[in-house]
This record gives structure tokens, C-alpha cells and sequence, in this order.
């Protein structure tokens, strides 16, 4: 990235706070919150190669244990972001074990994670704990001390915050031996465990690290919107959204997840302008991940190379 | 320094090895060698801990290592080169190597400077930052050595580093392996070239149809007729014979 990127990208984060615009904070909130997501599945996704169809499991489950815990057994809701992260950390730990050791891979493994999904959506209909298809309500009691904002703006800082930490953990990925054996693990898994690299070991930790990121996001989601409900937990939409936004920017980018929140919000709100029907999101999204797929299999971070070359 | 037992390996009804034994002295260069499908790939692979053998042991260090992931194989110093080059195409040739390099360190810093050291000894040095890619086919041969010394083995199982090279690409290997056993590093190689096998290795082992046929120094095994017979088919020793 250029030296005048980095200030840049700070400015424009930081912009919506002059504004008393809650239209432009709101987009930018939901923007953020993308990225942020968009780099929980870049972790594994991206860098890893693990290409996973139902990342909403690790953020359903932290927005349903921040709702929970506050309701059921009035845990302070800041409380709920570490151990959402905890949670998020074991949830993808034991997803990837699971399916790591029995050698699922590639597409295989995207069943998987797209059935993991599905399982706890059907689960949290069904549940007594998670109000069935009700979803839970969290009583409005705005306070910083109770993780409710009137005002957007802060609960946009709040984000800003988780993003900041995301990226910083990426950047640290893209360093180090755990980052630089994920990859190689993702370019060819024979080659790397001819080399010393434990498969297992390094997938299940990358996942892990990915649900470490988007189950708090999902602790944030609730305290927005103080509404849980089954679909918007585990839907589909979500993890498309999540993979979307990563592979728009750059897959295995450190700020593809950013720049792909940045366009795709942009697109999905100038749309929204004309067209407004239910449902036209999803298909809005399928287009865009087969223009990506087709005309930027890299993304947008893919372009610059692509120049360079030329 | 490598003692392989009585290994056998079948997939379906092809028992692809039968009973092989032989051992890898420290410090020598060793050869295994038979016509293409005598199994050779497949007994590199129960070494190297990427196929489980059915039966039979193997001995790496005075440790039983049968049955041990790859990686940790590699951990205590046995690494396998593939014969199909397996780069990681989307790295640099430096991030290749640094790759094994990071199995001896954590730090980025050391790794890199010890996977430009290695690929600069093995010749690789003006292309270190180029894309692993953009490699021929002898470059990738030589990046497939680099990677696997890079994780400072004691063991180097190489899978026909020379297939698919030309006589001047095959001397220059020639003089590097050389160089590599004489760094240290003991080295196991399959091959099916005899001739660039007779120029480099001590010890010579042939397997035919998965089995272990003939043992030996180099000119011995060139005139075993078992040996000319499993390379030619039957009776080419005898007809050989004739005409000389």
C-alpha cells in the first residue's frame, strides 16, 4: 500500500464523526461492519484458502450469546465481547478439527461450513434458549455502561475499533510463520507438510482465529439493533456478504476486505435508490461474485499487479 | 542413518511394493532405481510418511518413524522432494524456500536470509524475487532442492530431480547434489536415468515390479542381467551377451 493510502483510509473513517448526517454515519457503520466481517473470512478464506460458505455460525453465535447472557443471566454486554471472541475461537477450532482431520477440503469443506450454518439457524428456531423464531428482544437501556448508543456515531468508534484490531492481527499475519505456512498450506498442502507444516494444526488455528473476529462483530450487531433473530444470525446472505466483501477487495490482501465494503456498500446503496424490492440484494450480490469471479478472479487489490505487468 | 524394513504397500489388487528392505548409510549418496511403475514414488512416500504402509517399518535416526505425519518426519530431518514439481505458485521463488527455512526458526528475518542463502548456493540467486511461476523446468527441479534444504535436513529424499533436464542441466545437478552431501546431508534419489545414477551414487538399489531385485555399487548392478533384464525384458541379458 502507498504511503499516502494509509492517511487517506484514517480520513475517510474518520469523516463520519464531523457529520451530523445519520444517513452518511449509518453507511458508514454498515460499512465498517463489512470490512470487518470481510476480514474474519479473509483470515481463513483468504489467506488460508479455506473458502467457507457459512461464516454467519461464528457471527450468529456471538450476537445470540451477547443477547442471551444479557437477557437470561444479565451479563453486562461489554462482558460479552470476550467471551464472544472465545467462543468464536472454539466454535471455528472445532469446526475445523472436525472437518480438517477427516481431510475435507475445497468444495467439500464448503458443504460443511454452509451445514454448519444451516444446523444453527434450524437450532435457533427451534430452541427455547434462543426464543425460537421470535428471536430476542434486548430491552432498550442506552448508557455506555450498558453498550446502547443513541447516537450512531458511537457505536461506529466501536467498530472502528474491532476493524483496527482485525487488521492489525491480518498485518501481523501477513509477517509472520503462522501467516507465511497458512499460505503456503493454501498454494499446496503436499508440498507444505513435506516441509514441516502441520496441516491440521495450522487450518484448525486459522479458523479459529477467524471466528475470534467475527463472533464479537455479532456481539456489536445485536447492541445495534437490540434484535436477534434466527435468519439474521445464520442466514446465507450474511456469509455471502462476508466472503463477498473479501473477494471484491482481494482474497489474502490485508486491506482487500476494507476496499471490497467500500465498493460493494456503494454499489448496494446507489441500487438500493432505484430499485427497492425484497429479495434483490441477494441477487445483487450473486452478480457482482460473478463479475468478480470472471473479470477480477483477484480483485480489486488483483488490478495493481495486473497493471504492473502490463 | 535410514533403515527401511520389509515395506509393502497394495492399492486395490496392485501391490504396488513388496517387501522392500535396504538401509541409507550416513553421509552416502543412495540410489533407487527401476523402470517407471516398479514403486519406487510410492516406498519414497512410506519414508517420507505421505502413505501409510500395510506392513513393514521404517527407521529414520534410530526412531521408529512408521506411521509419522510428514511433517513431523520432516521435523526430525527426513524431507522428500516431488517429482512433479510442486511450487507454491503464488509465492516468490525467496518465499518458497523461506518456507522451509521457517521450520528451524520463527523469526521472518532469519528465515529470509537463510532461504537467499540457499537459493543462492543452489544457483536460484538472480531469481529469488521472481514469481515461482515464472520458473523452467529446471529452475522448479532446483527450487523443489532448495525448499527441502532450506528445513536443514539431515535426509533428502529426491524423486527424479533429473527427469525431464537436458545434459547440461543434468551436470550441473550432478555437481550440486555432490555439493549437498558434501555440506552434510546424507541423500536418497530416485531415478531412472542409470547413467547419471552411476555418476553420483555409492550405494545402488533396484526395484521391478515392487520388488527389491539387486543391491551394489554402481557397475555391478550395470551388469546384473536382472537388472538389464527388468530395464529391457527377458532375455535382453542373454541377447546382450551374444552380440558383445
Amino acid at each position: 500500500m502507498k504511503r499516502w493510502a494509509i492517511p487517506a483510509v484514517v480520513l475517510l473513517a474518520v469523516a463520519p464523526f464531523a457529520s451530523a448526517s445519520q444517513f452518511l454515519v449509518n453507511l458508514a457503520l454498515l460499512t465498517a461492519f463489512s470490512a470487518l466481517l470481510g476480514q474474519s473470512w479473509n483470515i481463513s478464506g483468504g489467506f488460508g484458502g479455506l473458502t467457507s460458505f457459512g461464516h454467519a455460525a461464528f457471527f450468529g453465535l456471538g450476537a445470540y450469546a451477547g443477547a442471551i447472557l444479557q437477557t437470561r443471566f444479565g451479563l453486562n454486554p461489554w462482558l460479552a465481547l470476550p467471551v464472544a471472541v472465545c467462543l468464536g475461537a472454539a466454535a471455528g477450532a472445532a469446526i475445523g478439527w472436525a472437518a480438517f482431520r477427516a481431510g475435507l477440503r475445497g468444495s467439500y469443506f464448503a458443504l460443511v461450513t454452509l451445514a454448519v450454518a444451516e444446523a444453527l439457524r434450524i437450532l435457533a428456531n427451534s430452541l427455547e434458549i434462543t426464543k425460537g423464531g421470535l428471536g430476542i428482544l434486548i430491552p432498550l437501556r442506552p448508557g455506555l455502561a450498558n453498550f446502547q448508543f443513541l447516537d450512531r456515531r458511537a457505536m461506529y468508534a466501536v467498530v472502528l475499533v474491532l476493524l483496527g484490531a482485525a487488521i492489525g492481527v491480518t498485518a501481523w499475519l501477513a509477517r509472520s510463520r503462522f501467516g507465511a505456512r497458512l499460505i503456503a498450506v493454501r498454494e499446496n498442502e503436499d508440498a507444505a507438510a513435506a516441509l514441516g507444516v502441520n496441516l491440521v494444526r495450522t487450518k484448525v488455528a486459522a479458523l479459529a482465529l477467524s471466528g475470534a473476529i467475527a463472533a464479537p462483530a455479532g456481539v456489536v450487531y445485536a447492541q445495534s439493533y437490540l434484535y436477534v433473530d434466527p435468519s439474521i444470525a445464520f442466514g446465507v446472505e450474511r456469509s455471502v456478504e462476508m466472503l463477498l466483501v473479501a473477494m471484491i477487495g482481494g482474497a489474502g490482501t490485508i486491506w482487500g476486505p476494507v476496499l471490497g465494503a467500500v465498493v460493494l456498500h456503494a454499489i448496494d446503496d446507489t441500487t438500493r435508490v432505484f430499485i427497492n424490492t425484497p429479495g434483490f440484494a441477494p441477487m445483487l450480490y450473486g452478480g457482482v461474485l460473478l463479475a468478480i469471479i470472471a473479470f477480477l478472479p483477484n480483485g480489486i487489490a488483483g488490478l495493481r499487479a495486473r497493471f504492473a505487468r502490463a | 542413518m535410514l533403515e527401511v524394513h520389509d515395506l509393502s504397500k497394495s492399492f486395490g489388487g496392485l501391490r504396488a511394493v513388496k517387501g522392500v528392505s535396504f538401509d541409507v548409510p550416513a553421509g552416502s549418496i543412495t540410489a533407487l532405481i527401476g523402470p517407471n511403475g516398479a514403486g519406487k514414488t510410492t516406498t519414497f512416500a512410506m519414508a517420507a510418511g505421505f502413505i501409510p504402509p500395510d506392513d513393514g517399518r521404517v527407521r529414520f535416526r534410530d526412531t521408529d518413524v512408521t506411521g509419522w505425519r510428514p511433517d513431523r518426519i520432516a521435523a526430525l530431518g527426513m524431507v522428500r522432494t516431488f517429482q512433479i514439481t510442486q511450487p507454491f505458485a503464488g509465492l516468490s521463488v525467496m518465499e518458497n524456500i523461506r518456507v522451509g527455512a521457517f521450520l528451524r526458526t520463527a523469526d521472518r528475518r532469519d528465515a529470509e536470509a537463510a532461504a537467499r542463502d540457499v537459493g543462492t548456493r543452489l544457483g536460484l540467486g538472480p531469481l529469488l524475487d521472481r514469481p515461482a511461476s515464472a520458473l523452467t523446468v529446471a529452475g522448479r527441479k532446483r527450487l523443489e532442492v532448495a525448499r527441502a534444504l532450506a528445513t536443514a535436513p539431515a535426509l533428502l529424499l529426491l524423486d527424479e530431480v533429473m527427469a525431464g533436464l537436458n545434459p547440461v542441466e543434468i551436470n550441473e545437478i550432478v555437481t550440486l547434489i555432490r555439493a549437498v552431501r558434501d555440506g552434510g546431508v546424507t541423500i536418497l534419489l530416485i531415478e531412472h536415468v542409470m547413467q547419471a545414477v552411476s555418476a553420483l551414487a555409492e550405494h545402488v538399489h533396484v526395484l521391478a515390479e515392487g520388488e527389491l531385485i539387486a543391491s551394489g555399487p554402481p557397475k555391478a548392478i550395470a551388469a546384473d542381467a536382472r537388472v538389464i533384464e527388468a530395464y529391457l525384458g527377458r532375455g535382453a541379458a542373454e541377447r546382450m551377451a551374444r552380440h558383445a
